[in-house]
């Protein structure tokens, strides 16, 4: 089945009803397979019921795969499972690592791009599309610590990555505006060298700044309209590599989904402009 | 151990230690990552133990949840199974000591998600029995469905839980007596039904693999009078058996 995907949405269970009946041109949803690796019951069925009416991206956030140990035989073969159940059009991960010695860190976490680490990441990405017998697009993390000892920079080890793997890769844009802020970086000049042909789906969402401790900080919190800058971010990632199906990632304070199709139909407009202008 | 193995092995100490001597949990950056997974715990803890919650008031369940992660943190990635051990924190937890019933209460929500996410199988029925000869009957091996549960309370932990699910306050009249508690699933809705002594002797024994003869005896004499025909037919009416 080959679908044109356009805007589609982080799937949230208050929004089953609209989001089982959306009619939107290439309208597709994404769900992080944690919250459907039961063995039965409502949520399952939810999925399935979603599964048999839309394309479903799955966005795993705990593979783990920077960590420097292989992935876990028996979160793999659950995703497996999954994959097998809802023949997701779209699976991705991140670069960042949640697993060590057998305890999980809900988080997204750093590493120094080294050579070392590179070698991991090949062998965990490998490994991984081996078991689930599908290519996995690896997720542009946010950064908040500047961390010292990079052998790489991080469009280089995606690129990397990519010509050793086969993987693909998942631009989110608000990464990338959150990590140039706290890194003092340009965000303009990380697109610009992002290997965009391997690009499979592109993620735009909310941040909100920190006011807590460090001040200075945007947190990609996931929590908050997509930003202007975002917009215009993505607008120019558009523009470098043509259309690509976009997620509008919306976790926390989570609006109507009235409310989310209007980002949604931001996008798809975007994407229109793109399209006829490519 | 490799760079990254030691830097990840850092990383992750410095995640519960404010004194950590890592590198990079000195910027103030470093506080993201303490604040978000600490969060993270203590939203799944949030969520798979409402009734706690309630009981206790949102403030107090997150300070003793905070105290609960570092002890015991996360080591399934689902977090929906998070708090495997919060039963038991709260059973020991000295400022919980004046709420005995909390750590049923407890374990009666944890079992409540582990029947809602459980496998879904066919339910035995008193009508797929009634047409057997009673020599037939009494040889019916069944199995415990998979979403099937219960707990033995020395406290009304039940009534206190179902109090604390509706959100409404616990009656005046409650008799502080143990309670039973079995908990089913019928196709995709949990419910929380009170059960006796007998019937827990009959869940056991049936568990173990008896037939329902044999589980009729091991109840009858555990429980000498127990009304062992209501027991079998008042399981069976809730759905707690799929067939063998």
């Amino acid at each position: 089945m080959q679908h044109t995907l356009a805007a589609g949405l982080g799937f949230k269970p208050q929004h089953f009803d609209d989001a089982l009946a959306c009619a939107s041109p290439g309208w597709w949803l994404e769900v992080h397979p944690e919250n459907y690796m039961a063995d039965g019951g409502p949520r399952v069925a939810m999925l399935d019921a979603l599964a048999d009416r839309h394309p479903i991206s799955l966005h795993g956030v705990s593979l783990s795969l920077a960590a420097a140990a292989p992935p876990d035989m028996n979160h793999l073969r659950r995703l497996r499972r999954l994959i097998d159940r809802v023949n997701p059009i779209l699976l991705s991960e991140h670069l960042a690592w949640s697993a060590w010695s057998g305890q999980y860190v809900p988080d997204l976490l750093p590493f120094p791009r080294t050579h070392e680490a590179l070698a991991r990441v090949v062998d965990n990405v490998s490994r991984s599309q081996d078991v689930l017998g599908h290519t996995i697009s690896l997720e542009n993390p946010s950064h908040y610590l500047v961390l010292d000892g990079h052998d790489w920079s991080e469009t280089d080890f995606l690129a990397e990555l990519v010509r050793r793997t086969g993987c693909g890769l998942l631009l989110d844009v608000n990464n990338v505006h959150v990590s140039a802020h706290n890194l003092g970086t340009s965000a303009h000049a990380y697109l610009d060298a992002f290997p965009l042909h391997a690009v499979t789906e592109i993620h735009v969402a909310g941040h909100v700044m920190d006011d807590a401790h460090a001040g200075a900080l945007l947190i990609d919190s996931h929590d908050a309209p997509v930003a202007d800058a975002v917009w215009e971010l993505y607008g120019h990632v558009l523009a470098l590599g043509g259309p690509r199906p976009t997620l509008i990632e919306r976790d926390g304070n989570v609006p109507s989904f009235d409310a989310l199709r209007q980002e949604c139909s931001r996008a798809n407009a975007m994407l229109d402009m793109q399209a006829l202008t490519a | 151990m490799s760079a990254l193995a030691t830097f990840q092995a850092s990383f992750l100490a410095a995640l519960h230690d404010d004194d950590s001597a890592f590198a990079p949990a000195k910027q103030a950056a470093f506080a993201v990552y303490r604040n978000t997974v600490m969060r993270a715990c203590l939203d799944a803890l949030e969520a798979n133990f409402p009734s706690v919650v309630c009981l206790v008031g949102r403030e107090w369940f997150r300070a003793a949840a905070a105290i609960h992660v570092p002890l015991s943190p996360p080591r399934d990635v689902r977090l929906g199974n998070y708090g495997e051990a919060f039963a038991d924190f709260l059973a020991a937890f000295e400022p919980a000591a004046d709420l005995p019933y909390l750590a049923d209460v407890a374990r009666l929500d944890r079992l409540w998600t582990e029947s809602l996410h459980a496998a879904d199988a066919p339910i035995l029925s008193v009508d797929a029995l009634a047409a057997l000869s009673p020599h037939d009957l009494a040889a019916v091996r069944p199995r415990i469905h998979p979403a099937t549960r219960w707990l033995a309370s020395s406290l009304p932990a039940r009534s206190i839980w179902e109090a604390s699910r509706a959100g409404v306050p616990v009656e005046e009249s409650l008799a502080w007596l143990p309670e039973g508690t079995l908990i089913v699933r019928d196709e995709h809705h949990v419910r929380v039904l009170p059960i006796v002594p007998g019937d827990i002797a009959m869940l056991e024994a049936i568990a173990g693999g008896a037939s329902l003869a044999e589980a009729a005896e091991t109840c009858a004499l555990a429980h000498p009078g127990a009304p062992i025909d209501l027991i079998v037919s008042g399981l069976l009416r809730s759905g707690a058996f799929t067939p063998s």
